[in-house]
């Protein structure tokens, strides 16, 4: 409690209830506390510690990635999110009210303010798209002339105003997304959960719909948690993201910070997907351990941060009178930050290599000698 | 053939669809919500109740494995409780209605079963409530299924409503017997034979073109 008071110190004097919804909901719209997840052991299989000590907190208004492996407890954690699971230990508050103490009639009516989507869509077969998209209205008791209106409304937003009485085996998984996307929308939720949402469409559609579910994050303001495995869909549309392994959050933050500074091995294994993290086979192959006659040594050097790599190989050349070679170099964007790994070739005398790492270390780039080629 | 027999098959023909009609009805009206219940009761469904599945999942079993000449004999004293009678087609109704409504909850059951169920977390999801499932999700997904179910069930009760007439049940099955069989009028055999054979075509056809219509998983236009 003290410890959140000190944040409205030297604030101008707010009513106490304001002030203490403030102290204690700084701006979250998701908050795991203290949550544990353990699913018993049941007719011979072993019982599952899904989740443990999940403490994080889902900013409103953000998008959010939630990355992990399979089997690293990310669609338990979505779960506990709408109320289709129950914690074992702990308390899930979203938008303010304690999801996990709701049951029944009470949680129900909750759920309708948390939209969801799935990696298979899970659209009715038997009924159009409208028809679908109706559903959720059908089901909290809309009247049929404001479910109408509704509908129509929601297929303009997601882009498919024409697919209004096809049913779903006549649309392509793209489209069925979006009908999914609408259907998740309908009753106006504060939180859009998806989980997998890309995962069965082609890298094409794929861009799509993260588009589409950023335009709705921004013109709508809705909080979406991403859950996904793919570092891709991280990186293109969140802000913020949470790292999850083997039922722990591992890290969190902004994605720029996380990825230009990943500490845990699982969050560097998933930022070489997008940059990297081996040389070229030809280089690879000629690669020796002692330096050959008018051979070159080669440095690996880390690129982080925003233009951190734009002039390194040209500050290095100019300032030690170096020839340096770019042996192989990839440097991709992650949150607005540079992030990737430049091969350098270091020609010459004895102590360059020496001299290139000093210098290297001085501006606070990380780099590593690999050897030598002829 | 003379217009009196004629008349004869005529009239069983209609004693027959009169059985079948109503038990299959009846047999639906108890079978359906039975069927549904099985296929959503199991532990960790949406209506959990593992110990009164396991219960009527047995009563289900035992009556499904009496043979259907020993059901209609066994219960008589029940059917004369609700029919009044023994005899005749409307008495014939009781003892089908009980074979047919856990033969149809068995296969509404297994059509239920074979809806996604991701569909069921889908609902879920966005708050609906069991009862919401069943009719919004559940049993429109599983009609295609159901509608065969419905189809097999009618199939199988013709053949069962030629049994009951070894007992006065009346219809098809008593005309051909007495006639066919006792009187040695193998002409008469035959037309029951054929006829019977019409109708079990007949609604077969008719079973998959609704099934058909209703199916919008896979269109081929």
């Amino acid at each position: 409690m003290n410890a959140h008071q000190s944040l409205v110190v030297g604030q101008p004097i707010a009513p106490p209830e304001a002030m203490s919804r403030a102290a204690t909901e700084p701006d979250a719209m998701v908050r795991f506390e203290g949550i544990s997840k353990i699913y018993p052991a049941y007719r011979g299989k072993p019982g599952v510690n899904a989740l443990q000590n999940i403490d994080f907190a889902i900013p409103r208004g953000s998008i959010t990635g939630v990355i992990g492996r399979s089997g690293a407890g990310k669609s338990s954690l979505v779960r506990l999110i709408n109320g289709l699971e129950k914690p074992t230990t702990g308390r899930v508050i979203v938008d303010n009210s304690d999801i996990s103490a709701l049951a029944g009639r009470e949680l129900r009516l909750a759920q309708r303010s948390i939209g969801m989507i799935f990696q298979h869509f899970n659209l009715l077969s038997s009924r159009t798209a409208a028809d679908n998209i109706a559903l959720p209205l059908e089901i909290a008791g809309w009247t049929r002339a404001d479910i109408k209106a509704r509908v129509a409304e929601l297929l303009a937003l997601v882009g498919i105003a024409d697919k209004h009485d096809r049913y779903p085996s006549e649309l392509s998984g793209g489209q069925k997304q979006r009908v999914g996307i609408a259907r998740a929308l309908a009753t106006r939720p504060s939180v859009l959960l998806s989980d997998e949402a890309t995962s069965a469409l082609d890298p094409q559609t794929t861009r799509a719909i993260l588009d589409l579910l950023a335009n709705i994050n921004r013109e709508l303001g809705v909080t979406i948690v991403l859950i996904t495995h793919e570092m891709s869909v991280v990186r293109q549309l969140a802000k913020d993201v949470v790292v999850l392994d083997a039922g722990r959050v591992v890290e969190s933050g902004h994605v720029a910070d996380i990825f230009t500074h990943p500490k845990h091995p699982i969050t560097q294994s998933f930022l070489a997907e997008v940059i990297g993290d081996s040389l070229p086979v030809s280089l690879a192959s000629r690669i020796v351990a002692e330096p050959p006659a008018g051979g070159q040594a080669v440095i690996r050097v880390q690129v982080r941060g925003a233009g951190a790599g734009d002039t390194v190989v040209a500050r290095l050349a100019r300032e030690l009178g170096l020839d340096v070679a770019l042996l192989s170099a990839r440097i991709d964007e992650i949150g607005g930050q540079h992030v990737g790994s430049l091969v350098l070739g270091i020609p010459g005398r004895e102590d360059a290599q020496g001299r290139v790492l000093a210098w290297l270390s001085q501006y606070q780039f990380s780099a590593e000698h690999l050897g030598y080629v002829a | 053939m003379s217009p009196e027999l004629i008349n004869l098959i005529i009239q069983a023909t209609g004693e027959s669809l009169y059985m079948v009609g109503i038990a299959a009805l009846l047999g639906t009206a108890f079978g359906l919500p039975l069927g549904v219940f099985l296929a959503t009761s199991r532990k960790g469904e949406l209506f959990a109740a593992p110990f009164v599945n396991r219960v009527l999942g047995a009563i289900v079993n035992a009556t499904r494995s009496t043979p259907f000449i020993i059901l209609v004999v066994a219960i008589i004293p029940f059917t004369r409780l609700v029919a009044g009678t023994s005899i005749g087609s409307t008495a014939a109704i009781v003892p089908l209605t009980i074979a047919s409504a856990p033969f149809i909850a068995r296969l509404v059951e297994a059509a239920i079963r074979e809806v996604d169920g991701g569909l069921i977390e889908t609902a879920s999801s966005f708050g609906a409530s069991p009862m919401q499932i069943v009719l919004k999700v559940l049993i429109p997904e599983a009609l295609p299924g159901l509608l065969l179910a419905l189809t097999l069930a009618v199939v199988s009760l013709l053949g069962y409503s030629a049994m009951v007439g070894a007992v006065g049940g009346g219809g098809l099955g008593d005309l051909g017997i007495r006639y066919g069989y006792q009187r040695f009028m193998p002409e008469m055999m035959l037309a029951v034979v054929v006829v019977l054979i019409a109708l079990v075509q007949l609604v077969q056809s008719a079973g998959d073109y609704l099934a058909r219509r209703v199916n919008r998983r896979l269109r081929h236009r």
